[in-house]
Order: C-alpha cells, then structure tokens, then sequence
C-alpha cells in the first residue's frame, strides 16, 4: 500500500532526508518516532503527496486521507458539511454515521468554531475514515490534548483502524501512543535523518 | 443604526449651521431649499435618466475591474513567480493619477463609453488586485493539503475552501471599490460624456448652481448608501455568519 525509497530530501542546500526505505502493508499501522524538527512531517508531507521536491520514489495508494496536528476543519461549513463535501460520494446518513462512530451524533449543523478542541479533533477523525481509505496518514493528531482525551483518541483510532484496516503511518512524540496504535515503530536519527 | 442615523443628522445639522453663517443661498443653501429643485429634476425625467446612466457605468466598471482584479491579484497571491512579474506593473499602476488614465482613453479609444468604463475599470483593477493578492497570500497551507490529499475536484474546492477563506478580502475590495468607482465615474463623465451625474454636475458648475449641484450628487450618494445598505452589508454578514455562529 505504501512503499518508500527516499534516495534524499534537501531544503535549498540542507538535506533533511536520506536514504530511507520502508513498506506499509494493507491493515498495518507504522509509527515514526524522532526528536523534534528531525524531518518526521516533511517525510508525511512526501508520502501524502503534499511536497513532491524530492529524490527518490513513494508508491501510494490513490485513497488517502489525512489528520493533521491541528483538526485543518472548513470553519465555515458545518460538521456534516465537512464530511459531505470531502467524500463527494458519501450520502447525508452515511456521514451522519461517520459522525456518530466518533461519538458527535447531533453536532451536524454546528460549524467547528462552536466544538470544543476534542471535538474538532473527532470531526477531524470521522472525516479521515468516512471514506474508508487505503492508506492513512495522521501528523501528531493527539498533540495538545489533555491526556484523558488523549487516552479517548486513541482508544478510538484503534477501533477505527481496526475496521477499516487502512495501511496508517503516524507521527508521534509519545511512546504510549506508538505502542498502543503501531504494529511497528520506525525512528529517524541523524542529520540528515534518516531510518536508524 | 439609530446612532448611524442621529450622526447623519448631526452632518446635517453642521450643513444648517454652515449654511446660516454663510447666508448666501448661491454658495451654500439650506437643506430645505434643495427639495424644490429635487422634486422638479425627478419629476421632469432628468435626474433618474441620469441617476440610471451614472449606474450603468459604475456597474460596468465594477464588475469587469472586480472580475479581472480577482483573478490576478489571486495568481499574484498564490504563485509567488507571477507576483515578481507582475508587481512591477501593479506599483505603476497604483501611482498612476486616475486624471492621467481618463485622459489616455479618451484620446486613444475616443470620446465614447467604451473608453470611459474602460477608464474607470483600468483605475480600480490595481486597488482590488492589492487587496485581493493579501487574500491569496493568506491562504492556509494545511487546508490546501487537506484538498489535495482527499482529491477535491477543483470546483467544489474553489467554493468550498478558496473562496470562503478570500470573501472578507472580497467584501473589503467590493466596498472600498464601489466608492472610488462611482467617484472616478463622476470624473469621467465630467470630462467627455453629454449624460449622467457628472455631466450635469459639469452643467451646472458651469451656471454656478450650487443647489443643483448638490442634488445631483447627494441624489447619487444616497443610491450609492441604498447599494451599501441593501447588497453589500448582508452579503458581507452572510459571509461572515459563521464567525457569529
């Protein structure tokens, strides 16, 4: 599902990434660990198709979905509207689902301003799965999170990952996180980083 | 609203005040003097012909320098490689005096109505291009990426994530560029056309009459007021509905 062979990814003359090869398989949930500003979200922008300056190749799955470290919400559409607009091809009933699944049944015609930050992150959640992706990439998604709500987060990707079985590659400053949600945990090191 | 219409009649009030200190009804006449001549312009067909071909101008103008300045100053906001090319030529522009630009028309394209909205257009394309490259410049990355990686088809994308993030630039250049429109349309007409407001403003300069100067132009301030009042203010809260919510 996702296939990775970094040969280097430079900034102008500073390199930031090299030589780095791994594979994501259909169901598995990699994790990346590293210290702060090592390359983890330049590496999630390349396989998100984000940033394409690189060398090298990504194999990716055309079905991505995204969560970011902020919730990255359209403000000035509705909740149900977030969801609806993004998948196209999802009905009215099936993002009420979606919604539903995150545990914000009710909240469709509330615009994001007006949830809490939790909240915003379940929409974020229900957004990413509602359609059902093939590889799924999240960037810190439980950062700023009190660590109740943190704990709620990830006990409810795991569940989500586990019925959509997308192939999920995580960036993730905890450990707890990287244990509980990561098949495998990959750190990059190094200047310019790369796999250790 | 009702401290917007006691300040209106404070202005009105200051116009009595200036006007009894003036006593003399030739260089400024009271308020109240100016309902004859009204009522005989509206009545006789004069001041809506002419009310209506000011506004036909300035609805040409406005729309061609907001449709044309949206798109160029959105490609100057966005891609940093046209903005170098093209800043130059905004720079120029801006400083240009709108005189300069009416004059160049009128003598190249010809003392016709093509060459005046193309004038007024050419005058206002480089305020609402500044404006709205600011917009172009502000738009968030991480929602862009969110476009890209979920495949949005690009119309929805424009409607959904581009335009509602460049509205408030939109509604401020809509404002700001009805205003100077109508102002630089009065020149325009002032100088090389035989109708509208600033024709007949040009008219009665000419016979020295204050009174129907200033009806013809509170006349066309106050569609102008109606146009703000009835179109503008509740598109812009309609834009702005979700920040309220």
């Amino acid at each position: 599902m996702i296939k990775v062979n970094i040969a280097s990814k430079s900034f102008g003359t500073t390199a930031i990434l090299r030589d780095i090869q791994f594979e994501v398989a259909a169901g598995e949930t990699v994790a990346i660990v590293g210290r702060s500003g090592i390359g983890k979200s330049t590496l999630l922008k390349l396989i998100a198709g984000t940033d394409t300056h690189f060398t090298g190749t990504i194999n990716c799955s055309k079905s991505k979905a995204i969560v970011f470290q902020e919730p990255t919400l359209l403000p000035w559409r509705t909740s149900l509207q977030n969801i609806t607009l993004v998948h196209e091809t999802l009905s009215v009933s099936e993002a009420r689902e979606a919604l539903a699944r995150v545990g914000i049944a009710g909240k469709d015609d509330m615009f994001p301003g007006q949830l809490s930050l939790g909240q915003q992150r379940r929409l974020s959640l229900a957004r990413a799965f509602a359609g059902r992706p093939e590889v799924l990439i999240m960037d810190e998604p439980f950062v700023s999170l009190d660590s109740e709500t943190a704990n709620e987060m990830v006990s409810l990707t795991e569940i989500l990952i586990r019925d959509t079985r997308p192939a999920t590659i995580f960036v993730t400053h905890s450990e707890d996180e990287a244990q509980r949600l990561g098949d495998r945990v990959l750190t990059l090191s190094g200047s310019p980083a790369t796999l250790l | 609203m009702t401290i917007r219409i006691l300040s209106l009649f404070a202005l009105l009030a200051l116009w009595v005040v200036a006007a009894t200190l003036t006593a003399d009804p030739q260089i400024l006449p009271m308020p109240t003097a100016l309902a004859g001549p009204f009522w005989s312009e509206l009545t006789s067909g004069d001041l809506p012909y002419h009310l209506a071909m000011t506004a036909l101008r300035v609805a040409w103008a406005f729309l061609l320098a907001m449709s044309i300045g949206l798109i160029l100053g959105l490609l100057m906001g966005i891609f940093p490689g046209i903005d170098k090319w093209l800043d130059p030529w905004l720079v120029v522009f801006l400083n240009l005096p709108a005189l300069v630009l009416i004059v160049l028309c009128y003598l190249w394209i010809g003392l016709n109505e093509t060459a005046a909205i193309i004038a007024v257009t050419l005058n206002k394309i480089p305020n609402v291009t500044t404006i709205i490259r600011e917009g172009g410049r502000a738009l968030d990355p991480n929602l862009a990426a969110m476009g890209k990686v979920f495949a949005m088809r690009r119309r929805p994308y424009l409607r959904h994530v581009i335009l509602p993030q460049i509205a408030p630039f939109i509604a401020a250049a809509a404002r700001s560029g009805i205003a100077v429109i109508w102002k630089i349309v009065l020149v325009v007409e002032f100088l090389g056309r035989s109708d509208g407001i600033g024709f007949q403003i040009h008219l009665y300069f000419q016979l020295f009459d204050v009174a129907m100067v200033l009806v013809y132009s509170l006349s066309f301030i106050a569609v102008m007021l109606l146009v703000e009042w009835l179109f503008l203010q509740p598109w812009e809260r309609r834009t702005r509905r979700w920040r309220e919510a």
